[in-house]
């Protein structure tokens, strides 16, 4: 029993990183009613940005520390690059079309940008390990953790505070929770739909692009790594209930929570268990854990 | 009425392939059988798109069956190709038999969600998995036909016929199956699922029962791909390959049963060119075109072909 304190805080590590990651496809859906596969490439965009503008940085001399705040710029340049044109570009032509037709343009677009990908960086790995090591570690339960962690632990409260005193407490937020109810009567309003549109997927987009930079002085950037993230924030978000804020949340903590106690006990179902939590979510909710009776059309 | 000339054009291709075989470059009848697969796997998705759900997680039966024919050689040493092919259709089948009772009540997005979680918990599965080969994959053993092994340099040719001749019998199959009401339910529940159930259909029961011939299809295609390929790996049940079996039927469109197998081929073709063109985007010329296939031809491929034709 002497292991519980190194699950929770595993879980709590992994669950910070899951929730970072899928809180922009909950925004997006919640929104655009969109179920959006490029959230993998923006969050492998941002690892590629990350670690090439992070290693530029740290190679010129400058001063390490700000390294973190260069990891939040690149992922946000990237973003601001590619989003708009995504949005702008392509997909408000197809807002009338199905659901599922729109999850297929942007599985298109996935492909597309995976190739973009390479096409910018090449397939060779990229490394910036310095904004992990340089922190140290500390201990919990006689294990030594990086303390880099507690920044992932941080950045994931941060937005998902920030993201939720947006939404309930600014003129901005109130405006958005108007256009999710009902986009056309808000046109008929007054309201720019298509401005909250834009301003959505890129700052969704944006949260799974700062998602991959911070992840990117973990791992070894390659080619693909935006593939698994794709599966795992949907897991996440629909045992939360599509569009969900806390359901979000909450998704991420069961997920990192039953990763962790799986890694730890049986590591052999450690897939296993998070996609069967997620068929078993959708098999007695089907709409997620937190979610709302919705009336139907006849 | 205008007489179907479905029966008559598979008849034809099933004697072009046959006749042409031994005349083909091994590679090209690799590219053909695996077409064959493909389009099987398709065939199934295409059922299941005419009632409006587009399953993500094809994969799963796609695994199934090839990890059933793979187990068979391993374990019973059976390599026969069709013994292969059904038994892996029976098994996805019967798994689909199992699941088709939760996934019928699903529609929409929700439908391929649940499909897609499903896929990966055999993913899952597969990868942790040393008895299965984990990672690694299987070897499978070396295709034969009624108990013989083709001479070398025969192998592919009596794969392709075999292949051929199964997926024709399927594409009949299903042809037959969507003249009769059960097929013909598929479009109303699309339209409108209420309506079909004032009529007194039961909408579950059709989508169950689509979604069982569906995995049949699927099983089927990996067990064949399985003995093409000579090896199988955890991949067949990852979400990227569901994805390019939905790819190759919105490519195809629902017009017709030959539709799918064409689409399967164009995709090969597609994928075969763009990779020896330029190995690290092909997956933008893949992408690019299936942007431009929904916006520009959402019927599919099958659409130009049978533009004057009515429903």
């Amino acid at each position: 029993m002497d292991q519980i304190l190194p699950v929770i805080a595993d879980g709590i590590i992994y669950s910070a990183w899951l929730f970072i990651a899928a809180i922009g496809l909950t925004l997006i859906y919640g929104v655009m009613k969109i179920v959006n596969v490029t959230h993998g490439s923006f969050y492998a965009l941002g690892a590629y940005a990350g670690a090439s503008f992070t290693g530029a940085w740290l190679a010129h001399g400058y001063p390490p520390l700000l390294s973190y705040a260069v990891l939040l710029g690149a992922a946000a340049f990237i973003t601001l690059v590619f989003a708009p044109l995504i949005e702008r570009g392509i997909l408000r032509f197809m807002y009338a079309k199905d659901e599922v037709v729109i999850l297929l343009i942007t599985y298109a677009l996935f492909l597309v940008l995976e190739d973009t990908i390479k096409l910018i960086w090449g397939v060779n790995p990229y490394y910036v390990a310095e904004p992990y090591a340089m922190l140290g570690s500390f201990d919990i339960g006689g294990l030594p953790y990086p303390t880099y962690n507690l920044i992932l632990v941080g950045l994931a409260l941060v937005a998902g505070g920030g993201l939720a005193w947006l939404l309930r407490s600014t003129r901005v937020g109130k405006l958005l929770t108007v256009v999710i109810h009902d986009p056309e009567v808000s046109r008929a309003m007054g309201i720019n739909v298509g401005r909250y549109y834009l301003v959505t997927f890129t700052f969704g987009s944006m949260l799974a692009a700062i998602g991959g930079s911070f992840t990117a002085p973990t791992v070894s950037v390659v080619p693909g790594l935006g593939v698994d993230v794709i599966v795992l924030s949907f897991a996440v978000v629909v045992i939360g209930g599509l569009g969900s804020l806390p359901g979000a949340a909450l998704g991420a903590v069961i997920v990192g929570l039953v990763r962790s106690i799986s890694v730890h006990y049986a590591p052999q179902v450690e897939l296993f268990v998070i996609y069967f939590v997620m068929a078993m979510v959708l098999a007695f909710r089907p709409r997620g854990l937190f979610s709302l009776a919705e009336p139907r059309k006849i | 009425m205008r007489r179907d000339r479905t029966p008559l054009v598979l008849g034809a291709i099933l004697a072009a392939i046959v006749a042409a075989g031994p005349f083909l470059p091994p590679w090209l009848l690799f590219i053909l059988t695996i077409g064959i697969a493909r389009g099987m796997v398709a065939l199934g998705l295409m059922l299941l798109l005419r009632a409006g759900l587009v399953s993500f997680g094809q994969a799963l039966y796609y695994c199934i069956g090839a990890y059933t024919a793979g187990a068979l050689g391993i374990r019973l040493g059976v390599s026969d190709v069709l013994l292969q092919m059904l038994a892996g259709a029976a098994v996805a089948a019967f798994a689909a038999w199992i699941l088709g009772f939760l996934l019928a009540r699903y529609r929409g997005i929700f439908f391929g969600l649940l499909s897609l979680a499903l896929s990966m918990i055999l993913y899952g599965l597969i990868v942790k998995n040393e008895a299965l080969g984990s990672t690694d994959g299987l070897n499978v053993l070396p295709s034969t036909l009624f108990g013989t092994r083709p001479h070398e340099g025969w192998v592919r040719y009596t794969v392709v016929v075999a292949a051929t001749f199964a997926g024709v019998i399927a594409a009949l199959l299903v042809h037959r199956y969507l003249q009769t009401p059960l097929g013909r339910l598929a479009p109303a529940i699309k339209d409108n699922e209420i309506r079909v159930e004032y009529m007194g259909a039961s909408a579950r029961r059709a989508i169950h029962v689509k979604y069982v011939i569906a995995a049949t299809l699927a099983g089927m295609g990996g067990a064949l791909a399985a003995t093409t390929v000579g090896h199988i790996d955890p991949e067949m049940a990852y979400w990227t390959t569901s994805g390019e079996f939905i790819f190759i039927t919105i490519l195809a469109g629902t017009g017709n049963v030959i539709a799918p197998f064409l689409g399967a081929l164009i995709f090969g073709a597609i994928h075969t060119v763009a990779y020896d063109l330029s190995p690290n985007t092909w997956q933008m010329t893949l992408g690019a075109a299936l942007l431009a296939l929904i916006v520009f031809l959402p019927n599919g491929v099958w659409s130009l072909f049978a533009r004057r034709k009515a429903a």
